[in-house]
């Protein structure tokens, strides 16, 4: 029929056209990602070594030196900003997702989503003066203190979220057992919530890991391996910016070297993610 | 009709009223359902059945703004009385929804002792003896004792809704509410419920939901017609199909409306 004739065309023309939208904007979406990455490895990687890892910065001057202890550094103040960041984010998260028509919700997210939106400069400066003028030190501590209270509104958020998902018909069929409310919140719901509320918290860590302006007025920068809360420590963002803005060669390609391996920190936590929120859907045992 | 007014055995409303906010959805139902009995609610959708159903454990509080007024004693006890902990209540009084709900991340074993589990300590022997028995009583051993260790969501509806049933046996309770337990299945799984319910009716007392009337007649000792929040009728299974009271009644079972 000639009119079936045409629409067919019609479709195949449309649907082409749609076909090619849609893969330029996939384009479009993953090449800032490939160049940075693709850059980093170019300008970064012939600098990356075992000494990278294992050693501090080297004396303006001398080869070699490396991140060690600003790699180490990232992980404590990121360790320690979990440390703030997941529990009360967590229970939080719990409280808002569990009550989510209770008026102190209501509130708890309104401060929760500006607190996601605050500059994280700002709260750089809102830890150097609660933590770093009281203990007339810059520290890991006033560090994990920063990144910490930056985790808790995303951690809030997603498990707030992910709770409101958790259908109905579960939290009634553990009720309908006999088995007390805070029991079924933490033993059903909660599992239901497993791998989202996990993804929130590994999404939350990698975010924070690579912040570097609160950071400037918290934990600073120390040239040592140093392992003490109460001290500046290197991290690697930190170092990456004091490296990049100093006008030797060899610190450039150091910073090169961070910026590789921060990048790819963040991409495998990211990765982690996708592994996670796959086994909320094939959960055969 | 059987002497159905002692207080102190099986499940009485008294005056019984029903409210999601201030919408009036029971308008003060009174009636008794004998021990060791099915008891069939009926009625058109949105008559009030599952509310009622669901004021029986205490479950209806739970919706938001939801209340209730009135009496329901069960075994002598008003367990809306101030000082009866509504979880105990659910413990005695189990429930089996329309629509299967196994826990999603379970196995099949741990759906079963889920109620247990989360209740209080077990040997490992004692939750195997239950698992058993109550998979046996829910006529679902035989198709899943090789595979306990399966999600119990990989189970068919029919499968999961006698998995439910065992879930809900396994707390060992005196009643048994079950709201459309077969609405959302097949007719062979439908049989198989229907035969469940003769099975379980010597132990436990049963009200079930249904809005099929061939399922009200073949599995119930009596019935209970509902129509806009009130209760027109209630009367042993046979007469009330055979001999219906009220016309409402008898339009309704005939297939005049609903
Ligand atoms: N959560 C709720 N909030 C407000 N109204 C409800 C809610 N659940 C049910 N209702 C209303 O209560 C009435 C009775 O509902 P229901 O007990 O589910 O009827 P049935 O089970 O007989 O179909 C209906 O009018 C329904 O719209
Ligand atoms: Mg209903």
């Amino acid at each position: 029929m000639k009119g079936g004739g045409f629409s067919y065309w019609r479709r195949k023309t449309s649907n082409a056209f749609v076909t090619i939208l849609f893969s330029s904007s996939v384009l479009i979406v993953l090449l800032p990602l490939i160049l940075i990455v693709g850059y980093l490895f170019f300008k970064g990687a012939s600098s990356v070594n075992l000494n990278f890892f294992i050693h501090r910065p080297a004396p303006v001057g001398e080869h070699g030196g490396g991140m060690g202890n600003a790699i180490i550094g990232s992980v404590y103040v990121v360790g320690l900003a979990s440390l703030l960041g997941i529990p009360i984010g967590l229970l939080g998260g719990m409280f808002v997702g569990e009550f989510p028509h209770n008026k102190f919700s209501t509130l708890v997210r309104f401060v929760a989503d500006v607190l996601n939106g605050t500059p994280s400069i700002v709260m750089g400066v809102f830890a150097y003066t609660v933590v770093v003028l009281p203990m007339k030190s810059f520290s890991v501590l006033a560090g994990g203190f920063a990144l910490g209270v930056m985790m808790i509104p995303t951690i809030l958020r997603t498990t707030d979220e992910i709770l409101q998902t958790v259908p109905t018909s579960i939290r009634e069929a553990s009720l309908a057992l006999g088995v007390p409310y805070w029991r079924t919140v933490l033993s059903v719901v909660l599992r239901s919530a497993k791998s989202g509320i996990i993804t929130g918290i590994l999404l939350a860590g990698a975010r924070v890991l690579g912040e570097t302006a609160p950071l400037l007025f918290t934990s600073f920068n120390n040239a040592f391996f140093s392992y003490s809360v109460t001290q500046p420590i290197s991290t690697l963002p930190v170092q990456i910016f004091n490296y990049a803005i100093s006008p030797y060669r060899d610190w450039h390609r150091q910073a090169w070297a961070g910026a590789l391996i921060l990048v790819l920190a963040i991409l495998i936590v990211n990765f982690a993610v996708r592994v996670f929120s796959r086994q909320r859907f094939d959960q055969t045992v | 009709m059987s002497n159905s007014n002692d207080i102190n055995s099986g499940i009485v409303a008294q005056d019984l009223k029903a409210f999601f906010g201030n919408i009036e959805v029971l308008k003060g139902i009174s009636v008794s359902m004998q021990k060791k009995k099915v008891t069939a609610l009926i009625g058109p959708s949105g008559c009030g059945k599952t509310t009622f159903l669901r004021t029986l454990n205490r479950m209806h509080e739970l919706a938001r703004n939801a209340s209730i007024k009135g009496k329901v004693i069960v075994d002598g006890t008003d367990i809306y009385s101030p000082g009866i902990d509504p979880v105990l209540v659910r413990r005695k009084i189990g429930m089996v929804f329309q629509k299967p709900n196994p826990f999603p991340t379970m196995t099949i074993y741990e759906n079963v002792v889920a109620g247990l589990k989360l209740t209080g300590r077990h040997s490992r022997k004692e939750l195997d003896e239950v698992v058993e028995r109550t998979l046996v009583q829910a006529a679902l051993w035989d198709e899943v004792k090789d595979s306990l260790r399966k999600s119990g969501a990989s189970l068919s509806g029919g499968q999961q809704q006698r998995l439910c049933i065992a879930r809900t046996l396994a707390v060992n309770p005196e009643v048994i509410l079950m709201d459309e337990p077969a609405s959302a299945l097949d007719p062979i799984s439908t049989a198989k419920i229907e035969e469940l319910i003769f099975q379980l009716k010597d132990t436990y007392t049963i009200v079930i939901v249904t809005h099929n009337m061939q399922q009200a007649a073949r599995v119930s000792d009596f019935t209970a017609f509902f129509y806009l929040g009130e209760l027109i009728e209630f009367n042993n299974t046979r007469s009330m199909f055979t001999r219906p009271q009220k016309k409402q009644t008898e339009d309704y079972i005939t297939g005049r409306f609903g």
